[in-house]
């Protein structure tokens, strides 16, 4: 098993899908020179500029284009430099992309996929910093995944290349160099993932947060509480079933996300959770992320922003003892 | 003379073509008086463009288009019936019901989606052509929309995507706000461009950009000829303009009959125009010239045109009884659709 970084396993599940399917076309502003981190780099040597095409500054009609050529019996893969731009693609996105296949009654589809680079990270600040899975999970119709390893990154994109429905990927940019084994799929493309079991808390997170998660775990663990850390992988639609079956078992929900807590995608998580285990929780569910502020420049204050391993632990530590306090049992 | 240089059978296809369009139009206003239909927009004036332009197509060419469809899908062999269907939310409609008067869709008759937000066909006309050119398959996509869809920032980012790439996209935009200055109450507004004229905005791109007299068929079908040439040969996109004087019962919010029912015989017995809405009857109205022109030039009889006609009328009353007698779709049917 060949260990890659994520960035690279990225590179190669695009090349391996190319080549498995001359539909594929990869889409974007500078892919030909491999793109401001490298993940399309050498593409266009080996599939030539037809298959993999440098576009303008025109995100709302790359967009659009992506969408038409999909319905034409392409398969376009389109990078958005940094997911902060993709508002100037929502038109396309959420109005056209996520809804014809309900509008023409279903004799439509949109086979496409949209990478997104994400996160904070390296405080490039307020536009290119954001975390925005939030408002795709609100439209009907669009699929959202974040892998956070290499090897989901690997088979995660496969998999949004060969839907037929429009699909977001979300990349964080933290993840790009880190380095892991590519094998064998963890498990179903769609499916969340238990990355440590646990019976006192279920943590759910994803993309890089389920690193700094599973290092508050580690932490947690020697304080005797054990977490059960859930890795969501698809965002929209949400696979929550093994969350609530998790949450029945250790009674207490966190949710960790680097997107502002406010209306993000921990809301709808607690929500569905709650409703689907309510008798079961010990304690009101939390939600861990970033402040309701625009991202912060500087390593500084972007190191504030976003949670990190002693704030999660420590909301959980309080989660735990306050339930212990109230429990039923 | 003004009719593109065609075998009489084409030019009466056109013609029966058109009035098919008109009479849509008007039963889908007569129903609207008593049923609720939602808001619609009418393809009336504009026949000759559409119908002339679309002629030229062939199977597996794609178009993509506004609000304003009716005429376009009819033009190229949609269901008039399925079309009514679909505007009142019937399932046998075109969209089994979930699309409406602003989706009408139909992929196996080059119209795979319909978009009502302004400028939302171009940029996916400019994909099809582009999936086209490299699938090598010598389709093209044609771009239907009208004059405001110039003020998006989506138009200038596709003209000069599809110029960069020479796709083979047509831009046929209707300009039927020729008089129209400045918003009135109740009334669309104009366009709202600092450029002059709209060709400006494609020649910047090296785009070739006509402009053509909508209602002039000839115009419209060289000019339509001469693009399609241009994209299937793989030398890029074209701008055509084609200008009409927007019918006068689309002015209000609501379109209505205020002209009349269309009455084919002002074409050879002007004593029938009275001094109400004279322009329009008189030389507006596209289709009383395509008339005209049919019959100055021997190539149709009153009696051919209102035997036409009738058919057309006949076609569009059973077409209104079968979306009245439809179904509506089950409820389940709201939620299908949604994934693959």
């Amino acid at each position: 098993m060949p260990e890659l970084r994520y960035i690279d396993a990225l590179r190669t599940a695009l090349a391996d899908e190319m080549a498995a399917d001359p539909r594929v076309c990869v889409l974007g502003e500078d892919v030909g020179l491999g793109g401001p981190f490298g993940a399309t780099k050498g593409l266009v040597e080996r599939f030539g500029d037809r298959r993999v095409r440098d576009t303008p500054i025109s995100e709302a009609t790359v967009a659009g284009l992506a969408v038409g050529a999909a319905v034409a019996g392409l398969r376009p893969v389109v990078e958005v430099m940094f997911v902060d731009f993709i508002t100037l693609a929502m038109d396309q996105l959420v109005n056209h992309a996520a809804k014809l296949r309900y509008m023409t009654g279903g004799a439509l589809g949109v086979p496409l996929t949209v990478r997104a680079q994400f996160g904070a990270s390296g405080g490039f600040g307020a536009h290119h910093s954001q975390s925005l899975e939030a408002w795709f999970a609100h439209v009907p119709g669009l699929r959202a995944v974040a892998p956070a390893t290499p090897n989901d990154a690997y088979h995660m994109l496969r998999a949004a290349i060969r839907s037929d429905d429009p699909v977001l990927f979300f990349e964080h940019r933290a993840l790009y160099w880190q380095r892991g084994e590519v094998g064998e799929p963890d498990g179903d493309a769609w499916a969340a993932l238990i990355r440590r079991p646990g019976e006192d808390v279920t943590i759910v997170t994803w993309s890089r947060m389920t690193w700094s998660v599973l290092e508050a775990a580690a932490r947690l663990a020697e304080e005797g509480i054990s977490a059960e850390v859930v890795d969501l992988r698809a965002l929209a639609p949400a696979p929550l079933e093994p969350v609530v079956e998790s949450v029945r078992r250790t009674r207490r929900l966190a949710v960790v996300h680097e997107a502002v807590t406010t209306a993000g995608l921990g809301a709808e998580i607690v929500a569905r959770v709650t409703e689907g285990a309510l008798d079961a929780l010990a304690a009101p569910p939390v939600r861990i992320g970033a402040p309701f502020v625009p991202p912060p420049a500087g390593p500084e204050l972007e190191a504030l922003y976003v949670p990190s391993p002693e704030r999660i632990a420590s909301e959980v530590r309080s989660l735990v003892a306050r339930s212990r306090r109230e429990s039923r049992s | 003379m003004a009719l593109p240089p065609l075998p009489r059978e084409r030019l009466h296809d056109q013609l029966r073509t058109m009035l098919r369009i008109r009479r849509f139009e008007e039963a889908l206003i007569e129903l609207a008086e008593t049923h609720d239909v939602g808001h619609f927009h009418v393809y009336i004036g504009q026949e000759v463009t559409g119908v002339v332009a679309l002629d030229l197509l062939e199977d597996g060419d794609v178009g993509y288009t506004t609000h304003r469809n009716h005429g376009h899908l009819i033009a190229r062999g949609v269901d008039p019936a399925a079309m009514l269907a679909e505007i009142l939310g019937k399932a046998t409609g075109t969209n089994r019901g979930k699309g409406g008067t602003l989706h009408l869709a139909s992929a196996a008759h080059g119209f795979p989606t319909t978009s009502s937000s302004v400028g939302g066909p171009i940029p996916i006309a400019v994909g099809s052509a582009f999936a086209f050119r490299a699938l090598g398959n010598r389709r093209l996509s044609v771009a239907l929309f009208g004059d405001g869809a110039l003020e998006e920032g989506a138009w200038h980012e596709s003209v000069n995507i599809a110029a960069l790439r020479a796709l083979p996209v047509v831009f046929l935009v209707e300009n039927n706000s020729l008089e129209a200055l400045g918003q009135k109450a109740n009334e669309y507004p104009s366009s709202t461009l600092a450029a002059k004229r709209l060709t400006d905005l494609a020649r910047p791109f090296g785009v070739p950009a006509t402009v053509v007299d909508g209602t002039d068929a000839r115009a419209v079908h060289r000019a339509m000829r001469r693009a399609i040439a241009r994209a299937r040969a793989l030398a890029g996109p074209s701008f055509i303009e084609a200008q009409t004087v927007r019918w006068p019962g689309s002015r209000p919010l609501w379109p209505r009959l205020v002209t009349g029912p269309t009455d084919l015989a002002m074409a050879w017995e002007p004593a029938r125009i009275g001094d109400e809405h004279r322009p329009w009857h008189e030389h507006q109205d596209g289709l009383l010239r395509y008339v005209r022109e049919l019959l100055a030039a021997g190539l149709a009889t009153p009696g051919e045109v209102l035997a036409i006609d009738e058919a057309a009328r006949d076609e569009m009353a059973r077409a209104v009884r079968f979306a009245l007698e439809s179904p509506y779709p089950a409820p389940e049917e709201a939620l299908d659709d949604v994934f693959a």
